[in-house]
């Protein structure tokens, strides 16, 4: 997955029926191209996490900022394209591999600290958790030997660093509102 | 205290709209929503008007809740009654208007079998409300009642949209309706930043050519009085948008009408030419912007919107607030100072003057502008006018003076014919009190022609004026402008509006001439009750000012 050109929002989202929907819907609706889109608990209870990597950057990102904010649902929303933050995503990739081949297999996978979670007789599954970035160089390579399936689970994100203040539960905060909580 | 007492979701239903005030709704029954009218039957303090389509009953809604300014209610069953109600529900979605649309559900254990008229209404609507909600047990309508309310009025308005199946309408509980509403996503702002207010302060003192553009938002959050002092205490010309219109004195020395497609001349022109725009609780719409590139091309903008989705999604703006408009005037006025205008007024005044946008064309003819201006003259301005789509809305906005709020209502984001009926009847349900005028082209008035059984029935004595062409007059001109002459699906063959008004049981009038004309309008006038007048106006007059498609407002043609 390419990082250029896209944008990383994480939203929190009251667990509601519907509530993917909805954010699928405005997605559609405006013209946002969603690149890969996560979602599950929080550390809240009630709240899900979901983290939505989207085409564009800037005015076009504010926009879709704000969008999100209007879904009665939606508790928080933070861009966080350019916090030092932790990337991950899992991928099962089942790569073909007859006889010798399936060493070099092991060790390809060993080179990016995967894990075979499989061995069947001329395939094995590799599980990978890595950055989408370090994913895409995995099964480039893995290309060679022949990728036969793969699923990925789409990034999920995390900002580095000490929590500032006092966890409370989330409250909404909106663009350019003076509102008190 | 809390009530603890067991009650049915249809009473539950009925409860939540005498606490917030709904004395009228507007429906039509069917399977799924029967339990529901079973328990009206028990709230006579509760008004249902039986409409004749569920468009009608949407639109009456939104007539009434804007009347009020407050919520109105439309009801359906599921399936087809529900999916009736889509229009006025995108409708009021678009114009930002606060109705509960309760529609009934098959019953819960039918729901995703595709049962008999079964209709995923919630999914169907998700991008055209500001909520909606399929309640599943009726031990959370309570909540979602108070909810849908709540969400609707608040913040920025709009339509919520409540389905209920229909066993969920029988069911009992004894969970009591909520004291208040806890949304952790939801929190609509108050006043705007301060600082950015004193910035706008600065600006607006600072500026020798400004120019407030007023509004929805100044209506919505009732900010009349506010506005007015503004623009007095600083000497600032208003120029509103479609929907704004009513927001400040049409006849005050410092209003300069309507801007946009088909606003007046020196509207156009002033916010072509100002050096500062205050825009109160509007969105720039592209009617209203005309290219937006050379949208006020001198011009610094002020823009005061309570959703932050608005502001910067057309214009750059050099203060963004983020608020209600009444609380950020409320900040703001003190803070401006006393001002005089003088150069900018007298230009403005000049060019008021030279082109008369707001008078009809010197013309023996009836033409379609005289019927408004007569109606004006006829009620000495003292009506809400509720116009449909199309040449007769824009007509009904530039030939009447407004002078007071909650005058002037017209569905102007969807743009859906067939609106000014249904919404008329509602708005005069809202205010029994005062002379309610529809306007409405002869296209635009057969797309809801039904509700004239309604009107009848109730006797809703709104007086309908059809602006009778025999065209739909906007496709004509824009065909004869942008087409070449060549008309399509352009003429209409028309019934005698009079006389099938007279079969509905309804005072029918028509009139052929100016004399006959001002004639008909003051027998609508002192008849007690619903009258339709034929207004048969000249064919081919077409709506000007106009701002051709991809043009800017300063390229404004006046013929
Ligand atoms: C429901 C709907 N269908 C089609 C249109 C497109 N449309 C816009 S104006 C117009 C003509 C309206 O004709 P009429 O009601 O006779 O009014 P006039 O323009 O002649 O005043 C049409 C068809 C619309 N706005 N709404």
């Amino acid at each position: 997955m390419k990082t250029e050109g896209l944008s990383t929002l994480v939203a929190l989202v009251e667990d509601n029926p519907g509530v993917l929907t909805k954010v699928a819907t405005l997605f559609r609706r405006r013209g946002f191209n969603i690149a890969s889109l996560n979602v599950g608990h929080s550390e809240q209870p009630g709240i899900s996490r979901m983290t939505i990597v989207i085409e564009g950057t800037g005015a076009h990102i504010k926009q879709c900022e704000k969008h999100l904010y209007k879904l009665v649902e939606v508790v928080k929303v933070v861009d966080i394209t350019n916090a030092d933050r932790v990337d991950k995503e899992l991928a099962l990739v089942k790569i073909a591999a007859h006889g010798a081949e399936r060493s070099s297999v092991v060790a390809l996978a060993q080179a990016f600290d995967g894990e075979v979670v499989d061995v069947g007789r001329n395939a094995l599954i590799v599980q990978l958790t890595a950055s989408p970035y370090t994913i895409e160089r995995f099964l480039s390579l893995a290309g060679d030997f022949g990728v036969v399936e793969l699923t990925r689970t789409g990034l999920i994100t995390m900002a580095r660093g000490d929590v500032r203040r006092a966890r409370g539960p989330v409250a909404a905060r909106r663009p350019g509102s003076n509102h008190k909580e | 205290m809390i009530d603890r007492k067991v009650r049915t979701g249809g009473s539950i239903i009925c409860d939540v709209f005498l606490e917030e005030g709904v004395t009228a709704i507007f429906g039509m029954p069917g399977g799924a929503s029967l339990p529901f009218y079973d328990s009206l039957y028990d709230y006579p303090q509760i008004k249902h008007y039986l409409m004749r389509n569920e468009q009608g009953a949407g639109y009456a809604a939104d007539g009434y809740a804007r009347a009020l300014n407050s919520v109105g209610v439309a009801t359906s069953t599921s399936g087809p009654g529900a999916t009736n109600l889509v229009t006025p529900i995108a409708s009021a979605m678009m114009d930002s208007i606060p109705v509960v649309f309760l529609t009934g559900q098959v019953a819960t254990p039918f729901i995703g079998t595709d049962a008999f008229q079964e209709t995923d209404i919630t999914g169907v609507t998700i991008p055209i409300t500001k909520q909606n909600y399929l309640v599943k047990s009726v031990h959370e309508l309570p909540r979602i009642m108070k909810e849908a309310f709540y969400l609707a009025r608040s913040g920025r308005p709009g339509p919520v949209l409540v389905d209920v199946p229909k066993d969920v309408f029988l069911d009992e509980t004894d969970e009591p309706v909520p004291e208040s509403v806890e949304l952790r996503g939801y929190k609509p702002a108050g006043a705007g930043h301060r600082r950015m207010i004193r910035k706008a302060a600065e600006l607006i003192d600072k500026s020798e050519r400004p120019v407030i553009m007023a509004g929805h938002g100044v209506a919505i959050s009732g900010a009349f009085e506010e506005l007015r002092e503004l623009a007095e205490k600083a000497e600032i010309p208003v120029i509103t948008t479609l929907h704004g219109v009513g927001d400040f004195p049409e006849t005050h020395p410092l209003s300069f009408g309507m801007i946009g497609m088909h606003g007046m001349y020196y509207a156009n022109m002033a916010v072509s030419d100002c050096d500062l725009i205050i825009g109160l609780g509007l969105r720039f719409d592209d009617r209203v912007t005309g290219r937006v590139p050379d949208f006020a091309p001198k011009a610094k903008i002020i823009h005061v919107d309570i959703d932050p989705a608005e502001i910067e999604k057309v214009v750059p703006t050099a203060v963004p607030i983020v608020g209600d408009v009444k609380a950020t005037l409320q900040i703001l006025n003190p803070l401006v100072s006393a001002n005089t205008h003088t150069a900018w007024l007298e230009e403005l005044n000049r060019l008021r003057t030279n082109h008369p946008s707001h008078e009809p064309p010197p013309n023996e003819e009836f033409l379609p502008q005289h019927m408004v201006r007569y109606i004006y003259e006829a009620t000495e301005g003292e009506a809400i006018v509720v116009a449909d789509v199309g040449q007769n809305q824009m007509w009904a906005s530039q030939m009447f003076f407004y002078e007071k709020p909650y005058t002037f209502f017209s569905a102007g984001g969807l743009g859906g014919m067939g609106y000014a009926l249904p919404a008329a009847m509602g708005v005069q349900v809202a205010r029994p009190d005062q002379t309610v005028w529809c306007v409405t082209g002869d296209g635009g008035l057969q797309i809801n022609i039904q509700e004239l059984a309604a009107m009848a029935e109730y006797n809703i004595p709104v007086k309908v004026g059809v602006m009778n062409n025999a065209h739909l007059g906007m496709i004509r001109q824009w065909q004869n402008r942008f087409y070449n002459g060549r008309l399509m699906g352009a003429e209409l063959i028309n019934p005698d509006f009079a006389k099938v008004a007279e079969a509905f049981g309804i005072r029918g009038i028509r009139a052929e001439t100016q004399d006959e004309a001002r004639d008909a309008i003051s027998q609508a006038m002192e008849f007690d009750g619903p009258v339709l007048v034929d207004f048969i106006v000249d064919e081919l007059e077409d709506c000007y000012p106009m701002v051709e498609p991809g043009a800017s407002l300063a390229e404004t043609v006046e013929r």
